[in-house]
């Protein structure tokens, strides 16, 4: 994908969720991450992208 | 604004000078070529290119000394190309801290480090750091050199009509008031505009919400010459807070207003203080520090809808106001300073027709749209205006720690040097041509066994003929520099033997030839220039 791409993914997504009352941004950004695992269609590659999204959440030294 | 008991040019590291009002023999004045109004960086580099040309300029300044604070610190590689066809580069170069990278932080974590384009074909690094009053201050020197340019400080324009061979200035100093005739004026006056609210035009654009705080502090602080953004810092929860090095031990800290923080309240030096000493705390700073100066800035993308009214053309901030983010404003200014100073000189010596002064707006003005264009989506990253944008944001902070491609998202867009591609002082492109720059680009320098090929451009255009034979022009504005197309510029240009390149003199490329032949080059260069049957050499 182009730097141009996920920039244009990226203002979409930021241009929805300002549709949207800010009590169902999580609702919204869970329903949107469900559905492109779905249709990425691949169960172990996002597997690997849930636990990498963790990262960089916990404070340093955490457990992983 | 300074701390108490300190005036307002009391700096803890550089002296202002103190200029004293003009002794003006009495008479009326002879109409000058040019008068520019405002002795800031980009009046001064308007004075000085017009000078290289041979072209007297009278500049004015209702101060009586140079602007107050560091103000814009960045001066960008396609600056420092501006500095150096003026002559006033050494200073710059011993003086400025040269840097090419960024880092940044999401909630205390470094999550980020890009590197600004260089090379060793780049005569000169991407950025550079400098207290504003040293970059008047150095070009000040400059002036003072050059027999053509005269200065009046604490000389206040006050009045301005327009008459068919020209403008006449009123204007005010301690002695009083005179009539001065120009036949050009440049309005380098600044962002409040004295000349511009005269003439009756107004600033066209949008005012963002946002509203920043900078305050430079003097320690002694070891960290490399490194921009850091620091992002939902645990010092200024939900905003954002950018560090610079500068010269002289100085350090600016720039930091976002909350929505609930007036400018008023933010800008008392107990709560400059307080706001400063948090993020020195977040950055590990624990030896003293001393506040030098602050000042408030707020997001804006503002410009006139034409830079020329008549005789009279608006020049840096009076004619365009950008975010800082892109370190533009001082950056366009000497751009425009430099584009209408070639322009105005080669009109005034008869080199080229007056109609080619109507290529400054398009360019100058698209170079500031372009600046617009990219404010929009940089303020949304720095300052995101909605929950929304702000979740994003920090998810592509966030996701940078593990995705490169996440932190292109968070990459500054800053200092492409603007193409003059739609101009009328720039060639259409050569379709022959599958690579190497295109007309109206900046010029890529070039490494040479000695030396950078920008070191070989003449004072007006400049022809790059590649290969034996090539095409030529006989006349006195341009310089013929010979190179071997399958060279290391050659290559870079593109080019085969037959090629040629023409350089304007601001280093922008007005056109190219795959196979260049002498009456479409001769052609081209009197076109680009506006000749008419009386100005054609």
């Amino acid at each position: 994908m182009t730097d141009a791409d996920l920039e244009r993914l990226y203002e979409a997504m930021a241009e929805t969720l300002g549709t949207l009352p800010r009590t169902d941004h999580a609702l919204y950004l869970a329903k949107l991450a469900l559905a492109l695992a779905e249709t990425l269609d691949d169960t172990p590659q996002a597997l690997a992208v849930i636990a990498e999204c963790r990262q960089g959440l916990l404070p340093e030294g955490a457990p992983a | 604004m300074r701390p108490a008991g300190r005036g307002e040019l009391d700096s803890l590291y550089f002296t202002y000078p103190h200029f004293p009002a003009p002794v003006r023999t009495p008479g009326p004045e002879t109409r000058r070529p040019v008068v520019i109004a405002g002795a800031g960086p980009v009046g001064m580099t308007a004075a000085l290119t017009l000078a290289q040309y041979g072209i007297r300029s009278l500049l004015l300044d209702r101060k009586d000394t140079f602007n107050d604070g560091s103000r814009a610190i960045c001066i960008s590689r396609s600056s420092y190309y501006i500095l150096e066809r003026l002559g006033a580069l050494q200073p710059f170069l011993d003086k400025a801290l040269g840097w090419t990278r960024g880092r940044s932080f999401y909630r205390g974590r470094q999550i980020l480090e890009f590197d600004m384009p260089d090379s060793a074909d780049e005569k000169f690094r991407p950025m550079y750091n400098l207290q504003q009053q040293y970059i008047e201050a150095f070009l000040w020197q400059a002036v003072t050199a050059n027999p053509l340019i005269e200065t009046r400080w604490q000389s206040e324009v006050t009045g301005i009509s327009e008459e068919p061979q020209g403008v006449t200035l009123t204007v005010s100093d301690p002695g009083g008031s005179y009539a001065l005739p120009a036949q050009w004026v440049l309005a380098a006056d600044g962002a409040r505009s004295a000349i511009r609210q005269m003439r009756g035009l107004r600033l066209q654009g949008e005012n963002y919400e946002g509203r920043y705080v900078i305050a430079d502090v003097q320690m002694a602080h070891d960290y490399p010459t490194i921009r850091r953004a620091l992002f939902d810092p645990v010092s200024r929860p939900g905003g954002t807070v950018l560090i610079h090095r500068q010269p002289d031990n100085i350090w600016r800290i720039d930091y976002q207003l909350r929505d609930d923080e007036s400018a008023e309240e933010a800008t008392r030096e107990e709560n400059v203080r307080a706001a400063v000493a948090a993020v020195l705390a977040e950055i590990g700073q624990d030896s003293p520090w001393q506040l030098e100066w602050w000042s408030v800035y707020s997001a804006n993308t503002l410009a006139l809808e034409d830079y020329r009214d008549g005789r009279v053309i608006f020049v840096g901030d009076s004619a365009h106001i950008v975010p800082i983010f892109g370190v533009r404003g001082l950056n366009n200014g000497l751009a425009d300073a430099q584009n209408i100073g070639w322009k105005l000189a080669f009109v005034l010596t008869g080199q080229a027709g007056e109609a080619l002064i109507d290529s400054y707006t398009p360019e100058r003005r698209g170079a500031t749209l372009d600046v617009f264009a990219n404010a929009g989506k940089s303020t949304r990253f720095m300052t995101p205006p909605d929950a929304g944008w702000r979740l994003m944001r920090d998810a592509a902070l966030s996701l940078a720690l593990t995705r490169s491609s996440a932190g292109r998202l968070a990459n500054p867009r800053q200092m492409t040097p603007y193409t003059y591609a739609a101009s009328p002082a720039t060639a259409s492109d050569d379709p022959a041509f599958s690579d190497g720059p295109i007309p109206g680009a900046l010029m890529p320098d070039v490494a040479l066994e000695t030396g950078f090929l920008s070191d070989r451009m003449g004072p007006g255009f400049t022809l790059l003929r590649f290969g034996a034979g090539a095409a030529a022009c006989d006349d006195p504005a341009l310089t013929l520099v010979d190179l071997p197309a399958d060279g290391p510029v050659g290559r870079a240009y593109g080019a085969r033997p037959g090629t040629a390149y023409l350089i304007r003199p601001d280093l922008h490329i007005a056109g190219r030839w795959h196979q260049a032949d002498a009456t479409t080059l001769c052609q081209t260069l009197n076109r680009l220039l506006a000749r008419t049957e009386e100005t054609t050499a």
